[in-house]
């Protein structure tokens, strides 16, 4: 990665880079994605609680990355999309299991768990949530 | 609110300045400001000063008193300003309010970046930096990446063209070529950007703008003082800022930058002139589809119709609205913190008629737009004579 981190730093973000754990306002249903712990809409009136995303969404946007960033040159050239999950909240994430001209806008894919980069030869190993397209 | 007027301008060269370091750069762009607006260096109350990252392209913060030291221009106030690649025309806009407010008569706003003492991988990791490092950045996202989604999206919404793209490197390379101070003073063809190395599809490498040394500064005035120092003042009037979510993928729409809309309206609003008053105008094209959807946010052109436009030449120099004059973040350079200082510069000198073979016939009125990183921070500034 870029920007070495802290142990805490990666430890503090596991709940939502390994199961998509989020927040959702109770008051307007709207799904929040990294999880907000207001809501923009209802502000005072929202009232925030835990809610785990199905990981199930569409491409709403996506490229194919030549120039990786440093960290990420063994996956490239790499697809990195937009995800519009079905709950609502869009995400940015590598498409994997799949070759560049089978992605389109709109298909379907799911979350998988997988190692995202790596903080060099003798740093910390970076693990997150990557989506493919679901099987039929 | 007091009048406030642009009385000088000056630009360093924009390229690669190995001999030179943050200090001489600014200092470059500072003196050819103070000389062209005919103050001296007692004239100046304060200073605004636009950086991206001096602290990660050169290590060096405390950049304020950093300028105003290289100036010789202690001890007077000197505030850095930071809001990603819209640090410049940020720090133009606090130096607007300053004099609008009439704290001030007379300040610098000032933009520099250093930014080839750092390897290119190096630039690249730090302009990330303007971008969502925990959601974006984590993931594998470059800044190429976010607006090479942007283009993919707009491709998809409203037929946009590779091809439409690339003519907007062209046009702009097209205006460097009558700019002695660009860092590419040279035309390019529609085939040459098409078949560039790619960078994150659909964006090649002439859809990009380049990694720039250079600085930029600007003398604002009060209505009361300005008369004193020149007969040809260039009005400030209008001035809007606005935000938006720090991660693309946040937005509802992401081909539309709702920051510049917001800002523009502002803008407009106060200067009270419409989109279709404006005849020469600098706008944010850090990649060439970003041009294209500003000229829609700045309502040239109504939404999806960039591209169009940009290839029957709406935009050329001395067509309906000559954008890009100086050639543009792509073809003048892209020295972060120093671009949205150099805009003003720009229309400055276009409404002074000292633009030369790339002078705008009849250019009464100019506009300004910057966008910190992939639009969560916009910054307008409308011009008159
Ligand atoms: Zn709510």
């Amino acid at each position: 990665m870029p920007h070495r981190k802290s142990l805490s730093m990666i430890w503090r973000r596991i709940p939502e880079r390994y199961r998509l754990e989020g927040t959702r306002c109770a008051t307007c249903g709207r799904y929040f994605f990294p999880p907000r712990s207001f809501c923009p809409d209802c502000r005072r009136k929202g009232r925030i609680e835990k809610a785990t995303l199905s990981g199930k969404g569409k491409v709403y946007t996506y490229t194919v990355v030549h120039v990786p960033l440093e960290g990420f040159e063994r996956y490239a050239p790499y697809i990195l999309a937009i995800v519009e999950l079905d709950e609502g909240p869009k995400i940015t994430a590598q498409i994997v299991d799949a070759e560049p001209n089978e992605i389109a806008i709109g298909m379907p894919v799911e979350m998988h768990f997988r190692r995202v980069s790596e903080d060099g030869e003798t740093g910390i190993i970076h693990y997150g949530f990557k989506f493919a397209p679901i099987k039929a | 609110m007091n009048r406030v007027a642009v009385i000088g301008v000056g630009m360093s060269k924009f390229g690669e300045h190995w001999d030179m370091g943050f200090r001489e750069i600014m200092a470059e762009a500072a003196t050819k400001a103070v000389n062209d607006a005919g103050i001296t260096g007692k004239d100046i109350e304060a200073i605004y000063g636009g950086t991206m990252s001096a602290g990660r392209f050169v290590g060096q913060e405390h950049v304020g008193a950093l300028i105003a030291d290289a100036v010789g221009l202690n001890p007077i106030p000197s505030t850095r300003v930071e809001g990603a690649c819209a640090s410049g025309g940020l720090a133009l806009r606090e130096a607007y309010l300053a004099v609008a407010g009439g704290h001030y008569d007379i300040v610098v706003a000032g933009g520099v970046e250093k930014m080839t003492d750092v390897f290119s991988e190096q630039a690249a990791i730090t302009l990330g930096g303007a971008a969502d490092q925990e959601w974006e950045v984590f993931q594998g996202a470059t800044f190429p990446t976010l607006y090479a989604l942007i283009a993919r999206r707009h491709m998809e919404e409203y037929g946009t063209t590779e091809e439409q793209m690339a003519r907007v490197a062209v046009k702009n390379h097209a205006n460097a070529s009558k700019n002695p101070l660009a860092q590419f003073p040279f035309e390019i063809t529609i085939d040459k950007v098409l078949s560039s190395n790619k960078i994150a599809e659909p964006l090649k490498l002439l859809d990009c703008s380049p990694i720039t040394d250079g600085a930029a500064a600007v003398i604002l005035a009060s209505e009361k003082v300005a008369r004193k120092f020149t007969d040809t003042p260039v009005w400030i009037i209008g001035s809007g800022q606005a935000s938006d979510t720090l991660a693309l993928h946040d937005r509802k729409d992401i081909c539309t930058l709702n920051a510049t809309v917001v800002a523009r309206k502002k803008a407009m609003k106060q200067a009270n002139v419409k989109p279709s008053d404006i005849n020469v105008a600098e706008v944010h094209d850090c990649f060439t589809i970003a041009e294209i959807c500003a000229v829609e946010d700045l309502g040239f052109v109504k939404k999806g119709e960039g591209g169009k436009a940009e290839e029957e030449g709406m935009f050329d120099l001395n067509s309906d609205i000559s954008v890009n004059t100086s050639g543009g973040l792509k073809a003048c350079g892209h020295p972060v913190g120093a671009t949205g200082v150099k805009q003003a510069v720009e229309i400055t000198m276009q409404l002074r008629g000292e633009c030369g073979p790339r002078q705008v016939d009849k250019a009464e009125i100019g506009l300004t737009h910057n966008v910190g990183g992939s639009g969560a921070t916009a910054v307008v500034h409308i011009f008159s004579r």
